[in-house]
């Protein structure tokens, strides 16, 4: 993924700073809380979201076991409707390809619509290290954009400020990047909208290249649907001559009728509407298909790997590759809510993130080995999650991964993981229970032991324990084996306390 | 080896583990959410448009020009933009300068005009949405985007279903289709929603009932 999280400490240390900043809990604390009871509202209007959720878990599940098929025959339906199809296996390979799509039409600037793949690879960034400059036209974006910030949610980024800063930044930045903000300007949202507008409509209607990410890709037509509220994405899919759309593989559907499930359970578990404002669904070009001199006149769709491949080689882990990036289990995660999506030192902050990134990326660094662990598996993402992935299995999945080590796929590669280093202790205690529960008189001596000395226990422990018993209770041992208690009672049936 | 090849092979390697047999996708929701009449399914068409901030009309067909035009007087428009198939009838009481659809116009020319009218391919009455499909009577996609003032005309009943499954059927996936419900909005700001950035800050859905018509006729 991205160079842009390089040199992020891990969770731990990240949320702790994230945790102490007052306005940032406020913030996210007010933002989480509003859409919560909003999603539970839009949900509960349907009354077959259960078999909704079930059909959008089994129809994912589906086109990732039969993935190389579907990608041909996406790549067919795409060509045949006037596009041109390009394969990136990683972030620099996409990089450069939109970067020669971009030179190859002789623009110096591209408009944006809001896009996860593209943040993942850092494209704007690439673009720019080649005078190319690539403007955010999402309006949470626009905020990160000019505010030099990073994004903190997947479908609202700037949910980590409030109108206050955002006012600040507008008034402050805009006039760098184009059409100042007005005098005067206050803190309304309708104003900061307003202000928006004026400022990215002239980047609009000037110009000649748009670049997308897709919400789906439909196999069996070549069809890319993207799923937004402002109308800034319909401008970027429309005016532009060339529209360049950058796609991770796992995105697609097999048939025009899955979309069906995916456009009633996305727009409610994300926004929590019964409908985002505008849904946008394009095929090939304006002169491959039914266009009739409508849309970018070139098509270029770059279909996205990194990591996705290695991802779907883990037999517990690829059920992460069904989301479709809701964002429902980050606005129901009680760390994600003190945290704050910079913790997660990736452009996939929450639950998803904490599964998502580590499996991209690998284990590597200390911040991927730190996510599963950014977690209280209290399993609210998984109540949510409209695709059903079983987030709280995979984080466990991925701990046992990071502590144990063992094979796994990076590149297309099957290599053997380390034990991660700091989990010694963890993994001395887990060897040495393992042997105390297959050795049953040294566990019954060791009970007896513990209960006679448990006077002298200290209350926190030495050694790499401190850490734990620092903001924990031990639990007090009793003053007699469970297993005594049973053999002296008769299995509870003589009295005896 | 390209990297076409290089992915495909990782994706088929990956997948060694899983079985080949495939049970069928299980699609036990539903066609349509609840029981109701035609005249109630437009009915909730209107609330649910109404609840996400566009002005719903109501009207016959003998009715629809003088219904257009006193949108567009009391708007105050003086330009409308107008796509190629329009039904010629319907803006012919309207005191405002037509302007054609043309492929040549340049976006800063759309964004001079106020206003713009369009047929629709299909309304969804669950989720409040008119589906364009860049029809004759309806337009590029770019006429419906760039002026602030959008009138969507919608044929009742049989422009109306009741869900988006059932939208879907009867959408063609090779025309540029684009579901408008609402006008623009934004919620990017502590979530509260905002009507009102790109897209046309005024949506108006006249709902003309051509069966009352056809009735009068027959």
């Amino acid at each position: 993924m991205s160079g842009t999280f390089v040199g992020m400490p891990a969770f731990p240390e990240a949320a702790h700073e994230a945790v102490n900043n007052r306005t940032l809990r406020g913030n996210l604390r007010h933002a989480t809380h509003t859409i919560r009871a909003k999603r539970e509202k839009a949900v509960s209007e349907v009354s077959d979201w259960a078999e909704l959720r079930e059909a959008g878990k089994q129809i994912k599940d589906h086109t990732l076991r039969h993935l190389d098929r579907y990608l041909v025959q996406l790549e067919e339906s795409v060509v045949a409707a006037g596009g041109t199809v390009h394969w990136a296996a990683d972030a620099d390979e996409a990089n450069e390809i939109v970067t020669k799509l971009v030179q190859m039409t002789g623009e110096s600037e591209v408009v944006k619509v809001k896009s996860m793949a593209t943040q993942e690879i850092g494209l704007n960034e690439a673009l720019e290290a080649e005078g190319i400059r690539a403007y955010e036209t999402d309006l949470a974006e626009l905020i990160v954009q000019l505010g030099k910030d990073r994004p903190s949610h997947i479908l609202v980024p700037a949910i980590h400020r409030n109108r206050g800063e955002i006012r600040d930044i507008f008034a402050r930045e805009m006039s760098e990047w184009g059409r100042p903000a007005p005098e005067g300007l206050t803190d309304t949202p309708a104003e900061l909208a307003e202000a928006a507008r004026l400022h990215l409509r002239e980047k609009f209607l000037r110009a000649k290249v748009g670049i997308s990410g897709a919400n789906f890709m439909v196999a069996d037509t070549g069809t890319l649907v993207v799923v937004e509220s402002e109308g800034n994405g319909r401008m970027c899919l429309t005016l532009p001559e060339t529209l360049i759309s950058v796609v991770g593989i796992e995105k697609i559907v097999p048939t025009w009728q899955d979309l069906e499930v995916f456009l009633q359970t996305l727009p409610r578990s994300s926004t929590a509407e019964r409908m985002n404002p505008y849904t946008s669904t394009w095929t090939g070009t304006r002169d491959g298909r039914a266009g009739e001199g409508d849309g970018p006149q070139n098509f270029h769709l770059v279909l996205l790997d990194n990591g996705r491949s290695d991802t779907l080689a883990d037999e517990v882990g690829r059920q992460a590759l069904r989301c479709i990036r809701c964002s429902a289990c980050l606005n129901v995660c009680p760390v994600y809510e003190r945290a704050g999506g910079h913790a997660y030192g990736s452009v996939y902050p929450g639950p998803i993130g904490a599964i998502l990134s580590p499996q991209l990326r690998g284990t590597a660094s200390e911040i991927d080995a730190s996510l599963p662990y950014a977690s209280s598996l209290c399993g609210a993402c998984y109540e949510v999650c409209p695709v059903a992935i079983d987030i709280p299995e995979v984080l466990v999945h991925l701990r046992e991964r990071i502590v144990e080590g063992g094979p796994v796929v990076r590149e297309g590669n099957k290599v053997v993981l380390k034990p991660a280093k700091g989990h010694a202790a963890e993994r001395a205690a887990m060897r040495a229970a393992r042997w105390a529960f297959a050795h049953p008189g040294a566990l019954r001596t060791g009970q007896r032991l513990a209960s006679r000395t448990r006077r002298l226990h200290p209350r926190s422990l030495p050694g790499p324990g401190k850490a734990w018993s620092g903001t924990r209770d031990l639990p007090a041992v009793p003053a007699e084996p469970f297993r005594d208690w049973w053999q002296r009672t008769n299995g509870g049936k003589e009295s005896g306390k | 080896m390209s990297s076409r090849e290089r992915i495909l092979g990782r994706v088929r390697r990956a997948l060694a583990d899983v079985p080949s047999e495939d049970t069928p996708i299980e699609r036990a929701y539903l066609r349509e959410h609840g029981d109701r009449s035609v005249e109630e399914t437009v009915e909730l068409l209107a609330e649910n448009l109404a609840d996400y901030r566009a002005i719903v009309h109501r009207c016959t067909a003998a009715d629809l020009p003088a219904t257009l035009a006193g949108m567009l007087a009391a708007r105050g428009a003086k330009t409308v933009l107008v796509p190629p198939g329009l039904e010629r009838s319907w803006l012919a009481e309207a005191d405002t300068e037509q302007v054609p659809d043309r492929v040549e116009s340049t976006p800063h020319e759309l964004d001079r005009i106020d206003s713009v009218v369009t047929a629709c391919a299909v309304a969804v009455a669950e989720t409040g949405t008119i589906v364009l499909d860049g029809g004759p009577d309806q337009g590029r996609r770019r006429i419906t985007l760039v002026p602030d003032h959008h009138i969507c005309v919608v044929r009742v009943p049989d422009q109306v279903v009741s869900s988006v499954p059932q939208a879907l059927e009867r959408l063609d996936p090779a025309r540029p289709l684009t579901w408008i419900s609402g006008p623009s909005a934004t919620s990017d700001i502590e979530l509260d929603r905002v009507e009102g950035v790109h897209g046309p800050r005024t949506l108006e859905v006249v709902l003309v009932d051509t069966q009352a018509s056809a009735e009068v006729n027959s």
